[in-house]
């Protein structure tokens, strides 16, 4: 049973929460295609500042970790140090094919497997590359989660 | 060591997530003072083990996974692949689908160094630059997409030809992007040689003198802005090179402002080309027959990436799937550049003379053995496991 100031301060928490999500970006093995359309997202034709998100440096600032490719042996540990790192409540969005499924890189000896294996997975976009405009409404939809 | 009076010395590791580059990657900078006395790099996070993939996939299959060791030139990979299984099937492409090819991979050169401008931007604090470049490079994106059905990874290509024509409107609508983008490139010219500010982050930094160039075997845009005159368009012309060509760009100072300025000469050439690309198309069938089984042999294709020299070397033993495929990318052969220019420079400028290379990860990602004393040796697996295991120790 949460008391009516607690209740409170949720609300304006979800409501801080929503307004400026703070990202933060990693690839733990992606061919770069993701990375230059989530980087697309940041410039001035698809402009996610506008809703309040801003790619981060430190995981220690980030609430939401966008991460690209399949797993490689050699990035595991640092996904997973990075995931510890940031601070609660966390949110992973999963972009790209490889994100999903290891996509074309099923199979290489390399690959761990998908983001999935290592962390918990909020949102995944599909696409190899997906367009910025489905990285955007992959994050609205996490932020729309996160509302309700 | 030891009670040895040392200047103190302090080293900077940066990575392997950080906010300059978009990849992982992880670098160690001693630093006295400010001034950088030696740089490591430590490669490998994106290491996926593609060359030993492609073994177990078909030719046809390999087309796709070949595309897609790097996003951002991911069209010449794929071309490189496949004029090398072209090579193999002893198959003739036809003039129109080389003319093709040739177009998108010069779309493609100068989306990579819009792209380039704008990230080498901004690590140098020059955000404005960086948001007006990518702007414009949205333009050439938007062509891309009309043309192949996809922003990133085209996959325009197919063996034997490619899979995408053009017709007049979208011929219009090129003609149109590269007027605006000539437009937009004289004012980065502009930019790039008279800003005082930013000519105070790239004059005379990560200098690179041709001897050092020709030494660290260097290549593409970074070996030209040392004066090296090679490219691979002119050297040893492929698709429609021969009929469409180039001029080789190149510059003396060797600094970051001259790669700037030579990154954007090269875009002038790419605009001039593709008009007379599509303006003089020649007419034909885009591909031809190709068989699923290659016949034994072995061969080298070579194709100039957005970054410099990109070389595959392809055997087949008969069978429909490759028996070795190795890839030797640009961006691993220009990390010796950065490493040895990095020293005596001040540690703000590191991000820019990272930067300068247009480093790639996902293709660079690979093992190395830098063979220091000029003995020929050959590395078993039995060799390389163990080394492996003697590494990870």
């Amino acid at each position: 049973m949460t008391s009516p100031i607690e209740g409170v301060m949720d609300k304006v928490k979800t409501w801080a929460r929503v307004n400026s999500p703070w990202a933060i970006h990693f690839n733990s093995g992606s061919c770069n295609g993701c990375d230059i359309e989530i980087l697309a997202t940041l410039t001035p034709r698809y402009d996610v500042e506008r809703f309040g998100i801003k790619l981060q440096g430190s995981p220690r600032h980030a609430d939401v970790l966008i991460c690209t490719g399949p797993v490689t042996l050699q990035a595991r540990d640092r996904l997973v140090r990075i995931y510890e790192q940031m601070p609660e409540p966390k949110f992973v969005v999963a972009v790209g094919s490889c994100g999903i499924s290891g996509g074309v890189f099923q199979g290489c000896y390399g690959v761990v497997g998908d983001i999935g294996d290592v962390i918990p997975v909020n949102v995944y976009v599909p696409g190899c590359p997906p367009r910025p405009e489905a990285i955007i409404y992959g994050v609205v939809q996490l932020l729309k989660s996160l509302q309700s | 060591m030891g009670s040895e009076k040392k200047p103190e010395k302090f080293v900077v590791s940066i990575g392997p997530q950080h906010p300059a580059l978009k990849e992982p990657g992880h670098f160690e900078f001693g630093v006295e003072g400010e001034i950088v006395t030696s740089a490591t790099a430590r490669l490998g996070f994106v290491h996926r083990g593609m060359e030993k993939g492609t073994e177990s996939r078909t030719w046809v299959q390999n087309l796709y996974l070949m595309e897609r060791v790097c996003g951002i030139c991911s069209h010449v990979h794929a071309m490189a692949y496949a004029q090398g299984v072209e090579k193999l099937a002893h198959v003739e492409v036809p003039p129109r689908a080389r003319a093709i090819r040739e177009l998108i991979a010069e779309l493609e050169r100068i989306h990579s160094h819009l792209l380039w401008l704008g990230v080498a931007a901004h690590e140098g604090g020059f955000d404005t630059l960086f948001m007006l470049s990518w702007r414009d490079r949205e333009t050439v994106m938007d062509l891309l997409e009309s043309i192949t059905g996809n922003r990133v990874n085209y996959s325009a290509n197919v063996l034997g030809g490619v899979k995408i024509d053009i017709d007049e409107a979208k011929i219009s609508a090129i003609h149109k992007g590269m007027d605006f983008l000539e437009e937009r490139t004289r004012h980065y010219m502009k930019v790039v040689t008279e800003d005082e500010t930013f000519l105070g982050r790239t004059r005379n930094i990560g200098s690179m003198s041709l001897d050092l160039a020709l030494r660290l075997g260097a290549v593409g845009p970074t070996a030209r802005a040392s004066g090296v005159t090679y490219d691979v368009r002119v050297d040893s012309p492929y698709a429609a090179y021969a009929d469409f060509p180039i001029k080789v760009v190149t510059d003396t100072a060797g600094d970051l402002e001259a790669r700037f300025v030579v990154r954007i000469k090269e875009l002038y050439e790419s605009f001039r080309v593709i008009r007379e690309l599509i303006d003089h198309m020649p007419a034909s069938e885009l591909t031809t027959r190709i068989p699923r089984r290659m016949p034994e042999g072995e061969v080298v294709s070579r194709v100039e990436a957005p970054r410099g020299e990109l070389f595959y070397y392809l055997k087949s033993n008969g069978s429909d799937m490759p028996e070795r495929i190795k890839v030797r990318t640009p961006s691993l052969c220009n990390w010796g550049s950065v490493l040895s220019t990095a020293v005596g420079h001040k540690l703000a400028d590191m991000p820019m003379i990272l930067a300068g290379i247009d480093p790639c990860f996902s293709c660079n990602d690979r093992m190395v053995l830098v063979n220091q004393d000029n003995n020929l040796s050959t590395w078993s697996w039995e060799d390389l496991r163990q080394y492996g295991i003697e590494y990870y120790k």
